[in-house]
């Protein structure tokens, strides 16, 4: 990067604010996806909106390509750098800036961690609830971009169902903003459209978020069935008998045996173990856990737990949230995927899994969202075997496009970014990827924010304002104009 | 316009008609009425095109034609918004009214764009199921109408807002591009969230054939309450107490108005146990000598406010207030009001969300609601004008957007580059 800019964003950042040494660079070249990596020229982490419109502005003049990023955490590659592009990290916007109880907001900076905001707010018995399984260390602002979910959407929601309202800077450095504290801000929902846009349509600088009130008990349940298939049926009785659990879960044997040995959570070993979680009112959730009990055991559950503490439910959830890790215990390498089927078709995709599994020789183990269908299947491998590595993304792959024929989704929580955007033809028609794009242009019409995530052939924006300059990604003919 | 034009205009007008009823049947397309005008614009011709496939090149068609188009539904919400600058062709979605899937195993159902709210909810109560939204009028609303407007009720406390229900659209563009985005499983995250740009949209981006959306269990038993009190600021307190607690309400209301102390109804939802249990905490929370039981005719109160003893004095807004403001934005309503011997009522949701109405001399009604309007944008709120009397003058429906409109207008200038679809009915002139 030209010396010259290099000193106009040090100026903007402050020394602690740029970091530009080869050495340095290495801790952004990827995200949770580490098979994708890319070295940015600079990395810059602001600690104001102002400082983010400068950077964005001096990046629109000399048309560099940015990234936004919060912890990494990310399993898509949305936060993997773009080649002679930069990375704006917002992990030193970490203030809270507004803690509204009589109306249930908090106003957050996007580097908050998610953990963080019900860390400030339980006291007052509220919560923040999209809980992504990596809560502990994530930004709300990379929530924000990839609209996280986690256990406990099923009953509340993903982040988008929470966010009320956004500060924006356009990729242009305009500072814009979206909705607001109260609901139904007269104009379109572009809150509603920014959130989970992987980064594409400009950063995130301010949020404001709903926040929840805890309800009066919650209730956690665990069952062992002899398959996943009977605890598949299970759920479907719990929805036909008309309940609302706040999650319901499910794995398979092997994320069993990982999760155990990673934490010890004294899970059954069983061929499918269902997790259900109630909340709300004592008198209603005991009544329904009573059902959820009967339609468990005559689904064919051979143990059934209530976890009787907090401490119980604790280590119960401890298991479930640390099962990606925990796979390292009984693999050496592993690939998380991510795709959504409707939720009867659970059955057939399983043991459609299972023929492929054994096809290409290699270990699957699944975590399941059970309750809206969001699959984690879990590729295990041996990278030092020549040749599994491939195997298993063309497994993992396989196991997408089962979820788009059954009906599903590529992604339900973790996004497109470089990872899936192969994939996007699979599920969406040419007029509809093509839609997205023009809502894009609105946004960004140069194309300089994350470019090169979610859409498989980026397609640049008509009228242009100004001189025509050749787009990076448009000379190296990865793109056409149109 | 003068007389070359004009005649160049009817020429172009009847060939466009031929073209229409070659693909849509001449039994589709049809002369329009006085029965068809929208918001005082008289529409020429009113098609209904039987599938998406053909609304989109009908729409494609008229766009190229330089001329307006004007989705409708049931019609019962085609005045909201500020009048169409031109209006020439309805596109009726009567037609596109299928259920194509309920998967009630899946709590998802795909409907058309045409279809009733009542007939979506008697189709999903066949599986004990329900879209959980309370819209006004569900025997003719439309699914594409109730999208656009984005009108919910009560139920949106506990279950959300329509943004929060849809998780799949279809939209016809301008060019006759079908777009569909979102799908048919609850959690998604592949591709732009569309389904929430054209939710609210008034039609401004596309006309919106087919949606899909997650739907709940209908309740297994219900239960409301009335609670009196005597004051606005009292109920603001009484609410503020409720969502306080550890009670699992699915609405909470306040009415207010000029002639009768403030009235909170709540509704619970759940196992026989569960509601006495709440019952009882409810007790506990408000003075029992001020509760009753309620019918569930109190969850009308939203439509009662709709029918007027004299509509050509009276208008209707809807309003969106901080929750914890309820009280000092009833103040608000209530001085501008007096000062003008204006009649007034008003149900505030506990979202903050809640319809006004004003009844009085037309001149002095329009004064009030730009008094209010200010106030409320003043500490974040809104006031959107939905219904007001052909006599009033012109007043602009939105408000104050803030400055995100330029980007509004850049997203319609992509989408609808022509102004073809409802020109001038949204925020801002788009």
């Amino acid at each position: 990067m030209d010396a010259r800019i290099l000193e106009e964003l040090r100026a903007i950042a402050d020394d602690r604010g740029l970091v530009s040494s080869p050495e340095e660079l290495h801790t952004y070249e990827c995200d949770g996806l580490v098979n994708f990596r890319v070295l940015p020229r600079a990395v810059l982490l602001p600690t104001s909106t102002e400082q983010v419109q400068s950077i964005v502005r001096i990046c629109h003049r000399e048309r560099i390509p940015f990234v936004a990023r919060g912890s990494g955490t990310g399993l898509s590659g949305g936060a993997t750098p773009v080649e002679n592009g930069i990375v704006i990290s917002l992990v030193r916007m970490k203030r809270i800036l507004e803690v509204d109880f009589p109306n249930a907001r908090v106003v957050v900076e996007p580097g908050v961690l998610n953990l963080d905001v019900t860390s400030r707010i339980q006291h007052n018995e509220f919560f923040y609830a999209p809980d992504p399984s990596s809560q502990t260390v994530c930004t709300i602002g990379g929530n924000v971009a990839e609209n996280a979910g986690g256990a406990h959407c099923l009953k509340y929601g993903f982040t988008t169902t929470h966010v009320l309202g956004l500060e924006v800077v356009l990729p242009d450095g305009t500072l814009v903003h979206f909705g607001g504290k109260t609901l139904d801000v007269p104009g379109y929902d572009l809150a509603g459209v920014f959130v989970g846009s992987e980064g594409t349509l400009g950063i995130a600088t301010k949020i404001i978020l709903r926040i929840v009130k805890r309800p009066e008990c919650v209730r956690t349940l665990l069952a062992a069935f002899n398959s996943t298939n009977e605890a598949g049926a299970a759920v479907s009785g719990i929805i036909a008998a008309g309940m609302l659990p706040s999650a319901i879960e499910m794995m398979d044997n092997l994320a069993i045996q990982a999760a155990e040995a990673a934490v010890r959570a004294s899970y059954p070993n069983c061929g499918g173990l269902l997790l259900v979680e109630l909340d709300g009112p004592v008198a209603e959730v005991e009544a329904l856990m009573t059902d959820v009990n009967e339609i468990c055991r005559s689904n064919g559950a051979w143990e059934i737990r209530i976890a009787q503490s907090e401490a119980e439910r604790a280590l119960i959830w401890k298991g479930r949230k640390s099962a990606f890790a925990a796979m390292g215990r009984i693999s050496s390498n592993y690939i998380v995927q991510d795709g959504v089927i409707p939720r009867t078709a659970l059955p057939q995709v399983m043991s459609e899994i299972e023929r492929l599994s054994q096809e290409a020789g290699l270990r699957v183990a699944n975590v399941f969202h059970a309750g809206d269908g969001n699959l984690h299947p879990l590729v295990l491998y041996d990278r030092r075997v020549p040749g599994q590595q491939e195997i298993a993304e063309t497994l993992s792959a396989r196991i997408l496009e089962l979820c788009i024929e059954a009906g599903g989704s590529i992604t339900g929580e973790h996004g497109v970014g470089v990872d899936k955007k192969k994939m996007m033809p699979k599920m969406f028609a040419e007029p509809d990827l093509l839609t997205m794009q023009r809502v894009r242009c609105a946004f960004d019409p140069l194309q300089l924010s994350n470019p090169t995530k979610i859409f498989p052939t980026p397609r640049l924006c008509g009228e242009q304002p100004g001189e025509y300059t050749p787009h990076p990604v448009e000379s190296s003919g990865l793109a056409e104009r149109f | 316009m003068d007389a070359a034009t004009q005649s160049k205009t009817a020429a172009l007008h009847s060939s466009l008609r031929y073209r229409l009823i070659s693909f849509l049947g001449p039994e589709h397309v049809h002369a329009a009425n006085a029965s068809d005008i929208v918001a005082g614009v008289q529409p020429k011709l009113v098609i209904v095109p039987g599938r998406e496939s053909e609304l989109a090149e009908a729409l494609r068609l008229v766009s190229d034609a330089g001329l307006a188009a004007i989705p409708r539904g049931g019609g019962t919400k085609i005045s909201w918004g500020n009048p169409p600058a031109r209006a020439d062709i309805i596109f009726s979605t009567a037609r596109l009214n299928e259920i194509t899937e309920h998967a009630w195993a899946d709590l998802t159902v795909s409907v058309g764009a045409g279809c009733t709210i009542q007939v979506l909810q008697e189709t999903l109560a066949q599986h004990g199921q329900r879209l959980a939204l309370d819209p006004l009028w569900p025997e003719k609303a439309t699914v594409g109408g109730v999208l656009s407007s984005n009108d919910s009720g009560a139920l949106r406390l506990r279950f959300g807002a329509l943004r929060d229900l849809v998780i799949g659209v279809t939209l016809a563009l301008p060019d006759g591009t079908l777009a569909s985005s979102g799908g048919k499983v609850v959690k998604n995250v592949a591709g732009y969230d569309l389904p929430k740009l054209a939710t609210g949209a008034f039609g401004t981006l596309g006309m919106v054939t087919r949606a899909v959306f997650r739907i709940h269990p209908l309740p297994r038993n219900t239960r409301s309450f009335s609670i009196r009190r005597k004051e606005a600021e009292e109920a603001r307190h009484l609410i503020h107490t409720i969502q306080n607690s550890k009670l699992a309400h699915s609405a909470l209301q306040a009415r207010f108005g000029n002639d009768a102390p403030p009235i909170v109804d709540i509704l619970f939802e759940g196992t026989e146990v569960g509601l006495d249990a709440q019952e009882a905490h409810l007790k506990e929370l408000a003075e029992t000598a001020s509760l009753t039981i309620a019918s569930t005719e109190i969850w009308n109160a939203r439509q009662d406010l709709w029918s007027f003893d004299k509509p050509e004095s009276g208008t209707i807004a809807k309003i969106g207030i901080l929750p914890a403001e309820i009280d000092r934005a009833m103040a608000t309503i209530a001085k501008s009001a007096s000062v003008r011997q204006l009649q007034w009522k008003s149900v505030v949701q506990a979202t903050g969300i809640g319809l006004l109405k004003l009844e009085g001399d037309t001149a002095d009604m329009r004064v009030s609601l730009q008094e209010v309007r200010e106030q409320f944008e003043r500490s974040s709120g809104s006031l959107v004008i939905l219904y007001r009397p052909p006599g009033m003058a012109p007043i602009d429906a939105w408000g104050n957007t803030g400055d995100a409109l330029p980007l509004m207008k850049a997203v319609k200038q992509q989408l609808d580059p022509k102004s073809t679809l409802n020109p001038c009915r949204f925020v801002g002139g788009i």
